[in-house]
């Protein structure tokens, strides 16, 4: 399947426009650290609340001061994310989300008007990218303008179709380390990446926590000196003093579950307020 | 060699198996690997793991020979592999003393475990009690309502347990909380997988805790009737005790290993846990193996009558050797285990648990093809006594008016723990 064989977007977005080439994460990545700066990587799973809002919900989110959009593909057993992301994939999923809705998700953000528009990378657990055919997805994330995935239960190891097929597409992946990574891991894995490395912050799940890891500014700088890029910081960041903190010492900060919390209980005003809080955050970090 | 075969390792069996799980946990599986690679070489673990299944679960266990039960499966001789007789109920208790062993080695505090039926569940919070280590069970919370007794055995030995309300509220979504759990607690943790699915070493040692299964009973068939059965079989959920007895006779080409899957209303009704008949092959829990999803790769709702069998993936080694032909799989559906079940009561006063009725289901099935000439040995992997409130209710055994005043009894929601005296 093409994305060009997609029926029309009902988000409202120009679907008719070409696609941006070179839309990488890691190019924003960069254009933060030139501004001094580290980057704010924002999460929400496609079609939460619904497909449409989720679209409107970054794009808006993108003007108040996201840099990175990390669109969430529901999987029916997420086992690394806390309850908040669960009952949003649940909601996603019952809202009858397929993988081809992602993609339209994918391509109506990719093709965003300026100030609305941020590099997408999709986060999949393994399990629905194999169904679909891993050279399929590669295929069509790219065509849809995705600039590449981000893979919570794919370790390099078990990832040879993945590199090959996000090699053939240009795509960026990028792998997690953990407070547990070992130095030859932490290497191995820094190797594998392609625009950034995902630094877990903890040892658990997602889920906004009243403190960030100790673990993670360690982490950030094992996995630089192990050979890593840039390197972003995720699980457990929802303040912008956290987002402060972190941005201090990492590349790019994620947020997922409060964004997803803010988006349900105080829609896309909310979302955008916390947005806004987290941007103010990562821009005064370096101060 | 008390553990493995060569090349059974794993992490692959085939193009099945592997790890898929987050980099938090990999550490935790390599740790988990080498101690059980230096274990099993260890005289004085197999030395303790040994004495602990002959004083404290009972090994061996005795093979029955059923002939009035026979009598409806072609005349064909049937004999039973008694891990009912275990300590616990069930054959979960070999995996489990020899993982709370392990536990013990690594110098971690804490078990967690996932269970459907309970008798996992039951199995590690007694290891637990009986090893001085804090217990918490997860479970589905629709499971903790049809398997309320088991709820309580639990409790009554230490274990938490937490009723899982996500997803299906079923096993699968257990093993999801307990992944959860463990990732943020493998320091102090470690995470008792209840059977051969998972990532890489789970498989292929928690097989091996098995194996002693099916060695037992290739030599107790061969003193019993003076050669190998023709057919083994054993019911597959996840697939832990049919691997157990099906491993000794791997190098048996002439003995026929029957795994029998729970179809609950019947595969083609799409509501049923038949994996391997059903499925495809995904990823699921942490590895590569035949898996019930759909077209998007989102797992299915599997549904059996058996709460042991209600899962939608299997061991990865069972569906290699689907795939290359050594084992075959059939599903059977819940009202031919029930009829199986009934029958076992009513033939030879065993009550098996229902999980084990599939596995006899398919003896009467292969032992009217094999004939008067055939020998049938069966995994009689559990007893019954969780599964008498199912049977009572599926068979109408008791009065309307007894449900009544039974869930009346019953709490409406997830079964809650409460600080009752002493516990």
């Amino acid at each position: 399947m093409s994305t060009t064989d997609l029926p029309a977007a009902s988000a409202g977005a120009d679907t008719t426009a070409p696609v941006p080439a070179g839309l990488s994460s890691a190019s924003a990545l960069d254009a933060a650290r030139a501004a001094g700066r580290s980057a704010l990587v924002g999460y929400l799973p496609a079609g939460f609340p619904d497909r449409a809002g989720c679209v409107d919900a970054l794009r808006a989110s993108v003007a108040a001061g996201l840099d990175v959009i990390e669109l969430g593909l529901p999987y029916s057993d997420p086992v690394m994310d806390g309850p908040v992301i669960q009952a949003a994939a649940e909601t996603a999923l019952r809202g009858g989300t397929r993988i081809r809705h992602v993609l339209e998700s994918v391509e109506q953000l990719a093709s965003a008007p300026d100030g609305e528009r941020a590099p997408v990378l999709v986060m999949s657990y393994w399990a629905p990218v194999l169904r679909y055919g891993v050279a399929a997805f590669a295929r069509d994330l790219a065509s849809a303008g995705g600039a590449g995935l981000i893979t919570p239960d794919l370790v390099p190891d078990e990832a040879g179709d993945w590199i090959a097929a996000s090699d053939e597409h240009g795509l960026e992946r990028v792998f997690l380390v953990a407070p547990s990574s070992t130095p030859a891991r932490l290497a191995s894995t820094a190797a594998a990446c392609r625009g950034w490395t995902y630094a877990a912050s903890t040892m658990g799940v997602t889920g906004a926590r009243t403190s960030v890891g100790s673990a993670a500014e360690g982490l950030v700088a094992a996995a630089r000196g192990a050979g890593a890029e840039r390197v972003c910081v995720g699980l457990g960041v929802s303040t912008g003093e956290q987002a402060a903190e972190v941005g201090a010492y990492a590349d790019g900060v994620i947020v997922g579950s409060a964004l997803v919390r803010a988006l349900s209980d105080d829609g896309v005003a909310g979302l955008e307020r916390v947005v806004r809080d987290l941007a103010a955050g990562v821009a005064g970090a370096r101060g | 060699m008390l553990f493995e075969r060569v090349g059974d390792r794993g992490p692959y069996f085939g193009e099945f198996g592997g790890r898929f799980v987050p980099e938090a946990l990999i550490a935790a599986l390599d740790e988990l690997d080498e101690e059980y690679s230096r274990a099993a070489a260890d005289p004085a673990f197999a030395a303790e793991l040994d004495r602990l299944q002959r004083e404290y679960t009972g090994r061996p266990s005795i093979l029955t020979e059923v002939p009035r039960f026979a009598e409806h499966a072609g005349g064909a001789r049937v004999l039973l592999k008694r891990e009912d007789l275990n300590h616990t109920g069930s054959h979960k208790i070999n995996n489990v003393l020899g993982q709370a062993l392990l536990t013990v080695r690594m110098g971690k505090k804490r078990v967690i475990a996932e269970t459907g039926a309970g008798q996992h569940g039951v199995a590690t919070a007694t290891a637990a009690a009986l090893m001085g280590l804090e217990c918490t069970v997860y479970m589905g919370e629709v499971d903790t309502r049809r398997q309320a007794l088991n709820v309580a055995r639990m409790r009554l030995l230490g274990a938490e347990v937490v009723p899982v309300s996500t997803g299906t509220a079923t096993l699968k979504d257990a093993l999801n909380e307990a992944f959860r759990d463990w990732v943020a607690h493998v320091d102090d943790t470690h995470y008792v997988l209840g059977t051969v699915a998972g990532p890489h070493p789970f498989p292929a040692m928690v097989r091996d805790f098995h194996r002693t299964i099916g060695v037992e009973a290739r030599a107790q068939v061969l003193e019993r009737v003076g050669r190998l059965p023709d057919l083994v079989a054993a019911c597959v959920g996840g697939g832990s005790n049919a691997i157990g007895i099906f491993h000794a006779f791997l190098d048996d080409p002439q003995v026929q290993l029957l795994g029998l899957e729970a179809a609950g209303d019947g595969v083609e009704t799409g509501r049923h846990a038949a994996s391997i008949t059903g499925g495809v092959s995904g990823v699921l829990h942490g590895a590569r193996s035949m898996i019930l999803q759909d077209e998007d790769g989102q797992t299915l709702d599997s549904h059996s009558i058996s709460a042991g069998l209600d899962y939608p993936g299997v061991g990865p080694e069972h569906a290699h050797l689907a795939s290359i032909g050594r084992a075959r799989y059939e599903p059977v559906t819940d009202d031919e285990a029930m009829e199986a079940f009934r029958l076992l009561c009513r033939t030879e006063g065993i009550i098996p648990a229902i999980e084990s009725a599939h596995a006899l289901a398919g003896a009467l099935r292969a032992g009217r093809e094999l004939g008067p000439e055939g020998v049938v040995l069966v995994n009689l992997s559990g007893r019954g006594d969780k599964d008498v409130d199912t049977a009572a209710r599926y068979f109408g055994l008791v009065s309307d008016a007894d449900l009544v005043a039974s869930e009346a009894e019953r709490v409406s929601g997830p079964v809650e723990q409460t600080e009752a005296n002493g516990w």
